[in-house]
């Protein structure tokens, strides 16, 4: 079994059904309009802001603030191209046509996640450039320090959500059940635990609180957070590799 | 050529496949029959390597099934007509199992022809009926032209029309030197298409026969008699050491004699006949009464007997 067949038929897979284009578009357009929207807003705050408000000001950050939202639509897509083959049953003819279960699972979640690298990236630059296009004077450039590491980050930060969302439906199978814990999980839970100062040292081990650090080029000023951005990309990295075991170790065991 | 040793599958405490052992064999149609339950769509799945058998073994063609490098060249299998994504067209389907083996584009077309639904080959899946359903799953089957063919219940759901084409479909790659293994649990659709037989009850081996030899032991055959003059007869045929049943509606039946020496025996004693008819019980009862043992017998050993083996002919009379 050459991978790259498989790698191939995924491809066909991936394309051929809709719930690709409209879960990604929603990424795209959310992500964008949102982060556009915020910075508008900003632009006009930013006279009403407080001194320490104004140094920690951070215009590429805002123009991510769309991601919030667009990231759920991440997670749809991860989720449902996973356990689309267990809703409908065609996991019993994938599985017949590739019983290498790894082979399957793995060009299946490497198509996938070459497809949301691409729409996420070409997503983060053009919140990028269109969000500052909003911020007018207050605006960064992308030449500024900093700020192009923060952009190219947005892209895999964005990525890592779906690769996450495909390895934790590997192991539930379920698209409800595991739209059912990801969604509040990534919408509030995460949220919660990582701005509760109770719970905030655990909160931001979390992999979109750890993660989505590589997007701040502008440091909060009474910051104490105890890794950098790359560090934080890096935490994600382990959840997500955590998840794909995870998946892979059942998917590997279980009767189909 | 499918060879099963030992196949064993638990789940928890309950058994649904006990021990089979058993082998498939090219050039003919193998009917896999047992009633709804008895085990076969679990034996399937573990035939695929969908799923892994407690104890025992299956090889296709000496092989694992995980071992064969593109399974859809070695074995096609019709398992579940909706275990498709709906969404999705017949052709892009198709396409994407034939890529995964590398199955040239050309073929999607040709199996698509084979099984009629070119004309709807750009269309959703969601949108067949049950009996397109299965044309697709077929066409899955066919698709890397295996040696092998395994088709789940492939007749469930069809018209008389798709039924018939099934039938010979079945029998023409059987005739064409390929295996052809299919499970129903209707012992007349296994009469008309299949020449040997696997019969499992309670995930148990209960034949591994050819038709005809199944036919020949399991079929009862007797003659039936009316008379007005029902004493007489019974004294008659009770001097010629025949031995007598009463059926319920009033006749007679005579196992293991020929009709022609009954009619002599009453002709001679001038005895008025209003029914002299030879009989051959039918394969449905001989299936019944096989696997209703099967039945029977766990009822005893671990459940309260609710499936009491009904008199036979109910089942095919309703289906």
């Amino acid at each position: 079994m050459a991978a790259i067949q498989v790698v191939r038929s995924e491809w066909t897979k991936i394309r051929s059904v809709a719930s690709t284009l409209w879960t990604l578009s929603l990424a795209v357009v959310v992500t964008i309009a949102l982060g556009m929207l915020i910075s508008a807003l900003s632009k006009h705050e930013f006279g009403n802001m407080s001194r320490k408000d104004r140094l920690s000001f951070d215009p590429t950050y805002i123009s991510f603030a769309g991601m919030s939202l667009g990231q759920l639509a991440m997670i749809v897509f991860g989720v449902l191209v996973v356990s689309n083959e267990y809703s409908t049953g065609m996991i019993r003819t994938s599985l017949a046509a590739v019983p290498q279960r790894g082979t399957f699972l793995f060009s299946k979640i490497a198509v996938a996640t070459g497809l949301a690298l691409v729409v996420s990236m070409a997503t983060c630059f053009v919140a990028f450039f269109l969000g500052q296009a909003m911020l007018g004077s207050h605006s960064a450039a992308l030449g500024d320090p900093h700020v192009l590491r923060a952009v190219i980050g947005g892209g895999i930060y964005m990525t890592l959500i779906a690769v996450f969302s495909m390895g934790v439906a590997s192991m539930l199978r379920s698209p409800m059940l595991s739209l059912g814990i990801l969604m509040p999980f990534f919408f509030l839970i995460s949220n919660i635990l990582g701005n509760v100062s109770a719970t905030k040292k655990i909160g931001r081990f979390l992999p979109d609180q750890a993660g989505s650090r590589i997007m701040q080029v502008v440091p909060r000023i009474d910051d104490d957070t105890p890794y950098g951005p790359w560090g934080g990309l890096g935490i994600m990295l382990l959840w997500v590799v955590a998840a794909l075991l995870g998946g892979y170790a059942l998917l590997k065991r279980r009767d189909a | 050529m499918i060879e099963l040793s030992g196949l064993t599958k638990r789940y928890g405490q309950k058994v649904a496949v006990d021990n089979l052992t058993f082998t498939v064999r090219p050039g003919i149609v193998t009917g896999f029959l047992g009633p709804n339950g008895a085990g076969k769509s679990t034996t399937m799945r573990m035939m695929l390597g969908l799923d892994r058998p407690t104890a025992g073994d299956v090889r296709i063609d000496g092989k694992h099934y995980d071992r064969l490098k593109d399974p859809l060249k070695y074995i096609g299998a019709l398992l579940d007509a909706k275990a498709v994504h709906g969404g999705r067209s017949a052709h892009n389907h198709l396409l994407c199992l034939a890529q995964s083996n590398g199955i040239p584009k050309r073929r999607v077309a040709e199996v698509l022809d084979t099984v009629g639904l070119t004309a709807v080959a750009g269309k959703k899946a969601k949108g067949f009926s049950l009996g397109m359903g299965q044309r697709l799953g077929i066409a899955g089957a066919l698709l890397g032209d295996p040696r092998i063919l395994m088709f789940d219940e492939p007749v469930n759901g069809l018209d008389p029309e798709g039924i018939h084409w099934i039938r010979n479909l079945m029998k023409s790659l059987a005739a064409q030197g390929r295996t052809v293994f299919v499970s129903s649990h209707l012992m007349s659709e296994m009469a008309l298409t299949a020449d040997h037989l696997v019969v499992i009850g309670q995930g148990r081996l209960l034949a591994d026969t050819s038709m005809s030899g199944f036919i020949e032991e399991n079929s009862r055959t007797y003659v039936r008699i009316r008379t007005p003059q029902r004493e007489r007869l019974l004294d008659v045929l009770h001097d010629a050491g025949v031995t007598v049943v009463e059926s319920g509606s009033g006749a007679l039946e005579v196992d293991g004699s020929k009709a022609e020496h009954i009619g002599e025996l009453a002709a001679r004693h001038q005895i008025v006949l209003h029914e002299l008819s030879p009989q051959q019980a039918s394969l449905e009862e001989a299936f019944m009464r096989l696997t209703a043992e099967s039945v029977e017998y766990h009822a005893h050993s671990d459940t309260p007997a609710e499936r009491q083996p009904r008199s036979w002919g109910d089942d095919w009379k309703r289906s």
